[in-house]
């Protein structure tokens, strides 16, 4: 599937990358009060949904997607209209969900992503009956706190009953919040997947790793991946948790050198001109 | 002998399955009677989709298919079981067309019952989820009415919501309102309260009374015909509405608007305010027709 490993790399950097940019801009209108609803910042979970993007891309397959909250990333990977991201977050009726959506709520039929109402993993049960009515390829984007709602292990079970073409993504943060997973539970994803005999995986959020996993199998028989990713940013607003959390996009980057330094620049710049110009 | 109502649901439903290729969703439909004789003996392949027994994720399966344009049918077989099943359609389905401009229309069968069955599945429940808005709701108790509820469905890009009972599913026959002639009270039934009210109608007008009906079968929207407002003007006592929900819920909504456009009084009667037990002694009922004459004769009495 992936013929120059470098290729993929970059194209995936390039995905990260407007994803990264743009949640600096939003950083900076939140602090200077621009925005003032709450915003859940994606930046140094990119990779998950920039790499997916990328595989599903290549594979010239369009998928049904549900996110939830932390869901930029994901619109802007799959190739959501960046212009009309910044509407939304600006509260504009051309927005891409009107202006009702702010950060939480946010959709695009452009790459079937469907939005969100606010209840965690609400979304694993409304992706699993779409992609069992419409029998169309699907994926269901949560966090690892979602994972704990009961009717997300329920929608497991009979995604994996039903033998339904859906990839779950669980982005693994380790917060519910503030609240660590080992404060919340004993068992981990991939160990709970396999319970209801389903694939699952459970890595960390390099590319090429999730590449590896995917590639052969995507779509052909229900699957679970737990991503492990690091927040850079608060669960809501501006701020962090704590300093020198790693960064893979900092670390593909550099791994990728100077064709990744330019496109780093390219898109800092657009960006900025983007969110002046909307 | 009339054609019953559930034979009317059952053809409705067979036709919903396979003109529209449609789905419907629910928990032990093929067991229990085929839901007491309403569902076509049919099953996956037909579109007849047995959920797990999670009803939280159940009614978020039933939004999803929604979403893909299917117009499902989900049969909640309590409707006590709202609390469970609703929560994901009262905030995704019914509001998916006014924040992303994507309609998710559904059919949802909720039935109520009563005697003997305890707290939660007994009664109506529609006052849980009426509040929110996309959501339109209905109790049609005869063949004509349930007939056209659907062909409102399936012109509509909402979410229905059929507030069903199972003593309707024998009936035959069809009701009138009557609002001829100066009424000293006009009774407003809801469900099956309706079957009830028809016959303290009778016992009342034996009695000397005239009594007028308002048989309620659009709940929400909550609509006031202009003939309604004017019979009701001119009654001397104004309205009794009757339900088999909780005094506190939908009753006193749809009785504040009456009031609201009649500046008449608007009394009801309902499940009283109590948890129902499972024995006939502790048990909690909606009235039947001695009940409902004996508030009337205490509001005549009143004046």
């Amino acid at each position: 599937m992936i013929n120059n490993k470098r290729n993929f790399s970059l194209n995936v950097f390039e995905r990260a990358s407007i994803c990264r940019h743009f949640e600096n801009e939003v950083y900076k209108r939140i602090v200077k009060k621009e925005i003032e609803f709450p915003v859940y910042l994606s930046a140094g979970q990119e990779y998950a949904p920039a790499t997916i993007a990328e595989i599903v891309s290549i594979k010239k397959i369009k998928p049904l997607i549900f996110g939830q909250h932390r869901g930029h990333s994901i619109y802007l990977s799959f190739g959501g209209d960046i212009n009309k991201l910044i509407k939304e977050l600006k509260g504009k009726k051309d927005g891409c969900t009107y202006g009702m959506g702010g950060s939480l709520s946010i959709h695009s039929m452009k790459i079937n992503m469907y939005g969100h109402d606010g209840f965690m993993g609400s979304n694993a049960c409304i992706g699993t009956g779409a992609c069992f009515s419409s029998k169309k390829p699907t994926i269901i984007f949560i966090g690892d706190a979602a994972l704990e709602e009961d009717y997300v292990l329920a929608s497991l079970s009979w995604v994996s009953k039903k033998k339904l073409p859906i990839l779950f993504v669980v982005d693994d943060n380790n917060y519910a919040v503030l609240t660590k997973k080992d404060e919340r539970r004993d068992w981990e994803a991939k160990e709970l997947a396999k319970a209801f005999k389903m694939q699952s995986f459970d890595m960390m959020d390099d590319p090429m790793k999730i590449s590896k996993y995917l590639k052969k199998s995507l779509f052909k028989k229900p699957t679970l991946v737990n991503i492990h990713t690091q927040r850079i940013f608060w669960h809501a607003g501006a701020g962090k948790d704590k300093e020198n959390v790693f960064d893979r996009y900092l670390q593909q980057k550099k791994l990728l050198g100077r064709k990744a330094d330019l496109l780093d620049e390219k898109i800092k710049k657009r960006m900025k001109l983007l969110w002046e110009k909307n | 002998m009339g054609k019953e109502l559930r034979q009317t649901i059952k053809t409705i439903t067979s036709h919903h399955l396979k003109k529209n290729k449609s789905q419907v969703f629910g928990q032990n439909l093929t067991g229990v009677g085929w839901v007491a004789g309403t569902l076509p003996k049919l099953f996956e392949k037909d579109g007849v989709i047995e959920l797990p027994m999670a009803d939280v994720a159940g009614g978020g399966i039933v939004t999803g298919s929604a979403l893909m344009g299917k117009r499902p049918i989900y049969i909640i077989r309590y409707q006590g079981y709202n609390w469970f099943n609703c929560i994901f359609i009262v905030n995704y389905a019914c509001k998916s067309n006014a924040i992303w401009k994507i309609p998710c229309p559904m059919m949802i069968r909720g039935i109520s019952s009563e005697g003997s069955i305890g707290p939660v599945a007994g009664s109506a429940h529609i006052s849980t989820i009426y509040k929110m808005p996309g959501l339109k709701i209905f109790s049609p108790m005869t063949n004509k009415e349930y007939s056209n509820v659907y062909k409102n469905f399936m012109k509509s890009k909402d979410v229905f919501y059929i507030s069903e009972h199972r003593s309707s599913y024998s009936n035959t026959r069809e009701f009138k309102n009557d609002l001829t002639g100066n009424k000293d009270i006009i009774l407003m039934p809801i469900s099956v309260t309706r079957f009830a009210a028809e016959k303290a109608k009778l016992i009342l007008e034996k009695k000397g009374f005239s009594v007028g009906i308002i048989h309620l079968v659009n709940l929400k929207p909550f609509l006031i015909k202009s003939e309604w407002i004017k019979a009701i003007k001119k009654s001397k006592f104004g309205v009794l509405m009757t339900d088999n929900d909780y005094v506190d819920g939908v009753l006193r909504i749809l009785a504040h608007q009456i009031n609201e456009k009649t500046n008449k009084p608007v009394s009801v009667l309902g499940l009283d305010d109590k948890t129902a037990g499972h024995h006939k002694k502790v048990d909690n009922l909606p009235p039947n027709e001695l009940k409902i004459v004996e508030r009337i004769k205490i509001i005549i009495k009143k004046k």
